[in-house]
């Protein structure tokens, strides 16, 4: 992970950061009452993921590289016939898993996808048997080989997509100069019913008490999730911190500073969030596929916050006129990008 | 109503559209009665500058009548005149406090996409893709502007349009230009490109003293334009080795000031030419340097290259080393409108600057496609578009 921007800050940097936490709010564990992180992996798979994804993706790259030199050869010797047009066909997917294996991208992704591919060879080897020019004992020869390799493929996946998984506690963090007081800032901020005018995901915030509130948050497909938090910290113009309270659906705790910037230009927000989502693991999974990625939304939130606090409004184009829109328009128009 | 609509690349249309209305409390709605093409629509016409998308309206250059106000706009009332400056900015930010209005903190409701491309997002800008906030632009019968209580200027019915329609961009883009020089008595500015802003620098580099002002282009009729706007020498690019005369007419030292007031799309001769629109139509350079690479080598020792030309991603072969080596300082950035308005406006009421010598062609809105296809062409010995949206009949051509 990144470290933080402000490097030069003087009293914010903890001595000592554990790599997968480097925030500037280790320095206030006492804030997190005791929610230090634990250790991400319980136990360390025996052969690391990334090794093995990167012994697949040259793998496949070689294999992609046979099929598309020597498709004829390859075809002989695995006792399938000359099928050259075929055989470069899956040459090239070879090599396209193969590629984004090594990118380190989405790994996990492209495992599977040459589990998919192997499904495909075992079914084309399958048809290939039937063929009058096939070679019966060879042909089984190659179903053994990529059974092998099947099984190796699907082992990748789970034990890449086991890494790939965040941890169950996502905790993020933004910070962003603000042209305005600590005081104002923070007066803003207490007012927990404010947070839905620059919190995108909040429906709506209600005070249930002096520190206490109902939060109704806009859940993917439709639904919404409501949960109570209380506020466990209040550091008058200076910062707060908030938690869920127990039995909750949803486990969440943040915090929030507003730190004098240097020489008069303004103040400094510090956003910390931690949560555990939804059903856990799948639940965050179900997040990302549906684009709702925390960091992204805690920069969207702090930057309507900068705009409303300085402006008075959150600077918008929705609801302006347009020609007519192309498909691509249409769809990519109107969230995130306005 | 009718807006002029970017289609694709090389593509514009007019269509009909919903009216504007307003969004936000600092909004306002203005009833556009002149509008003008700017150079740099060119470069979304030739589709050099990402996140345009089909349906999106065009224009920057725009003023008109208040027809409307929201809650939180105090200084202007319905029925006022105003100009509006081409970036939109609240006024509140670290930036907009310091007057750099072009750097805005809050007006790009899409700066997550401009922190991508630059670090940084700029200010929002009227009708200019989406990477600067995608707002509708004023090729418009009437165009919402953000935080219009910051931004029009209100002008004195006795100046017509013609005379206060550049204070929305090319008049202060080529002063702030010239201002970046920081012209001392017996310096020698050269620009690149005698489009409106190359114009309007050269003209700004007079008023600010220069003593000796060479304009560079390759049509007539612009360099006859520089003529008009004071420039003492002009060059022809495709008569005269450009670098050999600058240093002739210095004596071998060099312009004290550089100015590009081309931009991306520079036109050049030979292998580099080619090098350049070979490595841009494969997308492995987004921007034409031309105009850039010979203004840093023709520039003396510890002068400013200036640059009001617009880039807007990667460039190459870029003499960095002369840079270093010979000290030079570069200034560029959007043009901090707000901050030149009303001071032009001052010199254009005192008659010691009249813009409008930069008009060749009057349009109505639906001949916008026309406008830009002259315009982009240099055809007609065209400099500048003006078109005028409440005008219904169809007005000759006037150089």
């Amino acid at each position: 992970m990144s470290t933080e921007p402000f490097e030069t800050s003087t009293n914010l940097r903890p001595s000592s950061e554990s790599a997968q936490y480097a925030s500037p709010y280790t320095a206030y564990s006492e804030w997190s009452e005791g929610a230090e992180p634990e250790a991400e992996f319980e136990s360390e798979p025996k052969i690391q993921p990334q090794q093995l994804s990167n012994f697949l993706g040259w793998f496949s790259i070689g294999l992609g590289l046979a099929e598309i030199l020597a498709p004829r050869a390859l075809g002989r010797a695995i006792g399938v016939g000359e099928h050259p047009g075929v055989m470069r066909a899956l040459g090239v997917r070879e090599i396209v898993s193969g590629l984004g294996l090594l990118s380190q991208r989405g790994t996990q992704a492209w495992a599977w996808s040459r589990v998919g591919g192997d499904a495909m060879d075992l079914a084309l080897l399958g048809a290939a048997a039937r063929r009058p020019d096939a070679d019966p004992q060879r042909i089984a020869m190659a179903a053994t080989a990529v059974v092998g390799v099947t099984a190796l493929d699907i082992y990748a996946s789970r034990e890449i997509g086991q890494a790939e998984m965040p941890a169950q506690d996502e905790v993020i963090s933004h910070s962003l100069a603000i042209n305005s007081t600590p005081e104002a800032l923070y007066t803003f901020w207490r007012n927990v019913e404010n947070l839905p005018r620059f919190m995108g995901h909040l429906e709506s915030v209600t005070s249930t008490g002096d520190r206490t509130s109902h939060w109704i948050a806009r859940a993917p497909a439709g639904m919404s999730v409501e949960w109570d938090a209380e506020i466990v910290r209040d550091d008058p113009n200076e910062g707060l911190s908030w938690q869920t309270v127990e039995g909750s659906e949803i486990q969440h705790q943040g915090i929030v500073r507003f730190e004098p910037a240097r020489s008069g230009r303004g103040t400094i927000v510090r956003v910390e969030l931690r949560y555990v989502p939804p059903a856990g693991k799948v639940g965050v999974q179900f997040a990302r596929i549906l684009g709702e990625e925390p960091k992204v939304q805690i920069k969207d939130d702090l930057r309507r916050l900068k705009q409303l606090i300085e402006t008075g409004e959150v600077a918008t184009t929705r609801g302006q006129p347009s020609g007519r829109r192309s498909l691509i328009g249409r769809t990519t128009l109107g969230g995130r990008v306005q | 109503m009718k807006a002029v609509c970017w289609q694709g690349i090389g593509q514009i249309g007019v269509e009909t559209v919903p009216d504007p209305q307003i969004l936000n409390p600092r909004d306002a709605i203005i009833k556009v009665t002149s509008t003008a093409i700017c150079g740099s629509d060119l470069h979304l016409y030739g589709g050099y500058v990402p996140t345009m998308y089909k349906g999106d309206i065009l224009g920057h250059e725009f003023m008109g009548e208040v027809v409307e106000v929201g809650p939180g706009v105090t200084n202007l009332s319905v029925g006022d005149r105003v100009v509006v400056p081409f970036p939109i900015s609240c006024g509140n930010c670290y930036f907009c406090e310091k007057e750099l209005y072009s750097l805005c903190e809050n007006s790009n409701p899409n700066a997550h996409l401009a922190e991508k491309m630059w670090g940084h997002s700029p200010a929002g800008i009227f009708g200019y893709s989406h990477i600067t906030g995608g707002y509708a632009g004023g090729q418009a019968e009437y165009v919402r502007v953000p935080f219009a209580d910051v931004g029009p200027l209100k002008v004195p019915d006795s100046l017509d349009d013609e005379k206060v329609l550049f204070l929305t961009d090319v008049l202060p883009t080529g002063y702030m230009a010239a201002e970046a020089c920081d012209i001392k008595p017996g310096d020698t500015v050269a620009v690149w490109g005698c489009g409106p802003v190359g114009l309007f620098a050269v003209q700004s580099a007079k008023l600010l003293g220069a003593s000796l002002v060479i304009a560079i282009d390759r049509f007539p009729e612009r360099l006859g334009k520089a003529t008009q706007a004071g420039a003492d020498i002009t060059l022809d690019y495709e008569e005269v080795n450009v670098l050999e005369t600058l240093r002739e007419l210095t004596g071998g030292r060099g312009p004290d000031s550089c100015i590009d007031a081309v931009g991306l799309e520079a036109h050049m001769h030979g292998a580099t030419h080619v090098y350049d629109r070979v490595k841009q139509a494969m997308r492995m350079e987004s921007d034409r340097p031309g105009a850039l690479r010979e203004a840093i080598i023709a520039c003396r020792n510890g002068g400013v290259v200036s640059v009001p030309g617009v880039y807007g991603g990667f460039i190459d072969k870029v003499p960095f080393g002369s840079i270093v080596n010979k000290a030079l300082t570069i200034k560029s950035g959007q043009t901090h409108v707000h901050r030149y308005m009303r001071p032009l406006l001052e010199r254009i009421e005192k008659g010691e600057i009249d813009p409008s010598f930069i008009i060749t062609h009057r349009l109505r809105l639906d001949e916008a496609p026309l406008g830009y296809e002259v315009f982009r062409n240099k055809e007609d010995e065209c400099v500048k578009v003006v078109m005028k949206p409440g005008m219904d009949q169809p007005v000759a051509h006037v150089h």
